[in-house]
């Protein structure tokens, strides 16, 4: 189906709020596509401003950088300010929370257990050796390995699609395993030992069994299954 | 609606905003072995320096020949002189250094051929004192704020400062704490996850609350940057310096208002008006769409008015870059491309992006010196200190920027201010032993606290009879055509009685939304106060201010007239009324000659 300026859509959000005791239930919204271009995000500020102000999300930047607005959407996790109503090609347009996290609000997930993951991988630069006076120096060739990967915005999109971060509750995820391999593969990062030893588990990067949801949920077309695969190749060719 | 929870907190420090100042602090702080509370309205990576994209001011001459003068020359006079110049000095002087702290830290720039940082063109840098463009804009891809900032908050992940710093995300800032003798001492805050009052009492209070234009229809500011630490500052009696310039950015995206790096002119990129004219050789000679901000978007603005704009309603203009070529464009401006194709549907590499002059950034803020302490006047010292309290990055006002910031040198301040803030922080509760004032409970009943409280008992407990997304599309759409790139006495008179109308609505506003979880609706409500304040006091000034300079542009006295107006505003608000005040500019640099206003042409 194509829309046009004017046609009405449903928002079918799931709801949920302790204050109010009740169980998680869809409740339908008529939203107005009113440009061309309109966005989820455009769609639930519609609905919050001029139907129902008690509707909680989470957003913020409205670019698909700071990646507040993770939600699953027709069954797939995406950002809500960088997808297309048009896109989505439905009349009735079903808006979940992430899936696999503790639910605080209608969209707005707990994400303590998803951060927690990300701070174990020691996602920052680990260096041995002084510095220079400047700059490190670092080749064309060897920053371009980052790319593809530092890229990453934090959203969940990715380890909140994954049925081994479902069903193995200490599994780091793809989100926190691309994080790591942003340092793994810096070529001014003297941490690789210690940080390896940690992903070297069946929590880690073993746990990932190539389901490859994580591709398809990236709002920022990341590959998190390469970036696992790549940690798995060099933490066996450092025993060998 | 049951009774509000209320929790207390004690540290050393209370950092109020995580963005790149905030982070700059935390490090520094940290690092001090200072107990450290950063409380932020978003978890640290949402933060707004998040979206920043070109890159940051440093003199390193990694491409060309540079020099920190070189680069304090175009700050000052991209500033229209109403930069303090011995700020500018001390931050323009201590870029280099910086730009090394962050590539040891992790930063993941750009590089040379030679494995050098990569440095870009922007506007309004120039080498030599404005003979040729300089390459100073030290750039990751077109992604530099998001690298900024993730490398700043991984920094303080590192063991030797993790211990020290707690963050509290999604504890939204209600009001700042003064004991009796003025001392800064601690925040009333909103915890958004579950609900209830949670005060922060701290030796040392440090705002970095960052920017505030989402009182434009046009902005290219995230749903947070709402004004509030300019309000909470306010409500404590704190002036605002400079709130009538208002940074325009030329290139945001048609309707939408999502940024366009200038690093896509930098990098050769340039705009066309309907008639396929680079109408920027006529506004800027020798620079063209290089020349700083203020002067690309009243050219925009002026082709606009001459019917010279594109598209069925002649209101925007278009950004060539297909030129640079297909490879070169994902290389350095990836970023863009995907903004541009998701937001227009354009791809860039084949056709231009439509752009228009879009709000961006306050140049003004709380008023401070060059060790971020904030500053208010007293007596015949109009730059007293506050004890206790220290402001940095855009919601701060050095200043930095004068009228007129040139681009880049945002990202630099946050990190330079940030780490002042941190560092003059740490160096005042260590170097005078600090203590908190009087045992906390004493002001759980005081005044201040109490107050906070009872305004959000009674918008729980109320109807209201009006909500807020009716006032702030008013608010929006207002601002826009009263106070923009032109402005009038006629415009701003204008504005300043939508403005009334609306404050009188705001006092009958209502939330829906009763409960205590994750309750936007409150939060959004509260923001909406602070942006009538932020555009209040901005439109006051404007209308005080009778000449034009930088971003402030007055059609009625198109002159800079620097025999009156060559010193700060700074605005306080006392419920609806706003009382202008005046302080002279800081002319006299640490060390180098001070830079006497000129002619500004580009």
């Amino acid at each position: 189906m194509s829309l046009a300026v004017g046609d009405k859509i449903i928002f079918k959000i799931q709801r949920f709020s302790s204050d109010a005791d009740k169980k998680e239930h869809y409740e339908d919204y008529e939203v107005e596509y009113r440009k061309d271009g309109m966005m989820i995000l455009d769609g639930l500020n519609q609905i919050r401003w001029e139907q129902d102000g008690t509707l909680s999300y989470r957003r913020s930047c409205r670019e698909g950088v700071c990646g507040s607005d993770g939600m699953n959407i027709n069954g797939i996790n995406m950002v809500s300010c960088m997808t297309h109503i048009s896109d989505l090609k439905s009349s009735v347009i079903t808006i979940r929370p992430l899936p696999g996290f503790p639910i605080v609000k209608d969209l707005v997930c707990d994400m303590t257990d998803f951060f927690n993951k990300y701070y174990v991988v020691k996602p920052y630069l680990i260096e041995k050796t002084p510095p220079p006076g400047e700059e490190r120096l670092q080749s064309i060739e060897d920053r371009n390995k980052l790319n593809g990967i530092y890229e990453c915005i934090l959203c969940a999109c990715c380890s909140s699609s994954c049925p081994s971060y479902w069903a193995d509750p200490d599994y780091l995820g793809p989100s926190a395993l691309i994080n790591a391999a942003r340092f793994v593969l810096d070529s001014r990062d003297e941490g690789k030992d210690e940080r390896l030893d940690i992903l070297n588990d069946k929590h880690g990067v073993w746990r990932c069994h190539t389901i490859m949801n994580c591709i398809p949920a990236c709002p920022k077309e990341l590959n998190p299954t390469k970036a696992i695969a790549e940690l798995q190749q060099t933490i066996v060719s450092r025993k060998y | 609606m049951a009774d509000i929870p209320l929790k207390i907190h004690e540290a050393d420090v209370v950092i109020v905003g995580s963005g790149g100042a905030g982070l700059s602090a935390a490090v520094q702080t940290g690092l001090a072995h200072l107990k450290t509370v950063v409380i932020s309205e978003v978890f640290p990576t949402r933060s707004h320096t998040v979206s920043a994209q070109g890159g940051i001011n440093a003199a390193l001459a990694n491409m060309d020949e540079d020099y920190w003068i070189w680069h304090m020359y175009d700050t000052v006079k991209g500033s229209d002189y109403v930069g303090d110049q011995d700020a500018i000095e001390y931050y323009t002087k201590n870029a280099p250094s910086t730009i090394y702290m962050l590539e040891h830290w992790g930063m993941p720039f750009s590089r040379t051929k030679e494995g050098r940082i990569y440095q870009r063109a922007f506007g309004g840098q120039t080498r030599n004192f404005g003979e040729t463009l300089a390459h100073r804009s030290c750039a990751v891809a077109d992604r530099s704020g998001h690298s900024l900032l993730h490398t700043l908050f991984e920094r303080t992940l590192r063991s030797d400062i993790a211990p020290y710093v707690s963050y509290f995300s999604e504890y939204y800032a209600l009001d700042m704490i003064r004991d009796d003798s003025g001392h800064v001492i601690g925040v009333v805050s909103w915890n958004m996850v579950d609900g209830g009052i949670n005060i922060f009492f701290g030796k040392a209070v440090i705002f970095a609350t960052g920017g505030n234009t989402r009182n434009y229809r046009t902005n290219t500011n995230a749903h947070i940057n709402t004004g509030d630490g300019w309000s909470i500052a306010m409500r404590a009696g704190i002036p605002i310096e400079d709130p009538e310039y208002v940074q325009f950015h030329p290139t945001g995206i048609y309707t939408v208002g999502n940024l366009i790096t200038e690093g896509v002119r930098g990098e050769g990129g340039y705009l066309l008006n309907s008639e396929g004219e680079r109408f920027m050789k006529k506004y800027a000679p020798h620079v063209l769409d290089l020349a700083s901000r203020d002067v690309v978007s009243r050219g925009m603005a002026q082709e606009i008015r001459e019917g010279k704009g594109v598209g069925s309603k002649k209101d925007h203009m278009l950004l060539k870059l297909d030129h640079l070529g297909h490879d070169f464009i994902m290389d350095k401006l990836p970023g863009i491309w995907e903004l541009a194709y998701k937001f227009t549907g354009i791809d860039c590499t084949k056709d231009p992006i439509p752009v228009e002059p879009t709000a961006h950034y306050h140049m003004g803020g709380i008023p401070t010196n060059r060790f971020a302490q904030v500053v208010i006047p007293d007596g015949d010292n109009p730059e007293k200190p506050v004890p206790g309290f220290y402001a940095a990055g855009e919601c701060a006002c050095v200043s930095l920027h004068g009228s007129n910031r040139l681009g880049c040198n945002s990202l630099l301040d946050l990190v330079v201010t940030g780490t002042q803030a941190g560092r003059q922080a740490s160096k005042w509760i260590l170097e005078n032993d600090i203590e908190l004032p009087t045992p906390p409970v004493e002001y759980l009943a005081d005044k201040t606290a109490g107050g906070t409280i009872k305004k959000i008992q009674n918008l729980f407990d109320s109807e209201g009879s009006v909500r807020m997304d009716e006032i702030l599309e008013k608010l929006r759409d207002s601002m826009s055509t009263n106070m923009g790139v032109f402005r009038t006495e006629d415009s701003i008179k204008r504005q300043l009685d939508v403005l009334a109308d609306l404050r009188k609505k705001y006092k009958k506003v209502g939330i829906q939304d009763k409960g205590l979880s994750f309750n936007l609706d409150l939060i959004e409500t509260l923001e909406l106060g602070s942006l009538l304040d932020i555009s209040l006091i901005g439109t006051a000034a404007a209308l005080n201010r009778t000449e034009s300079r930088g971003a402030h542009y007055r059609d009625d006295y198109p002159e800079r007239n620097d025999k009156e107006w060559l010193e700060h505003t700074l605005t306080f608000l006392n419920n609806d009324k706003v009382d202008i005040k005046y302080k002279p500019v800081r002319m006299k640099p640490l060390t180098a000659p001070t830079f006497q206003p000129k002619k500004r042409v580009y």
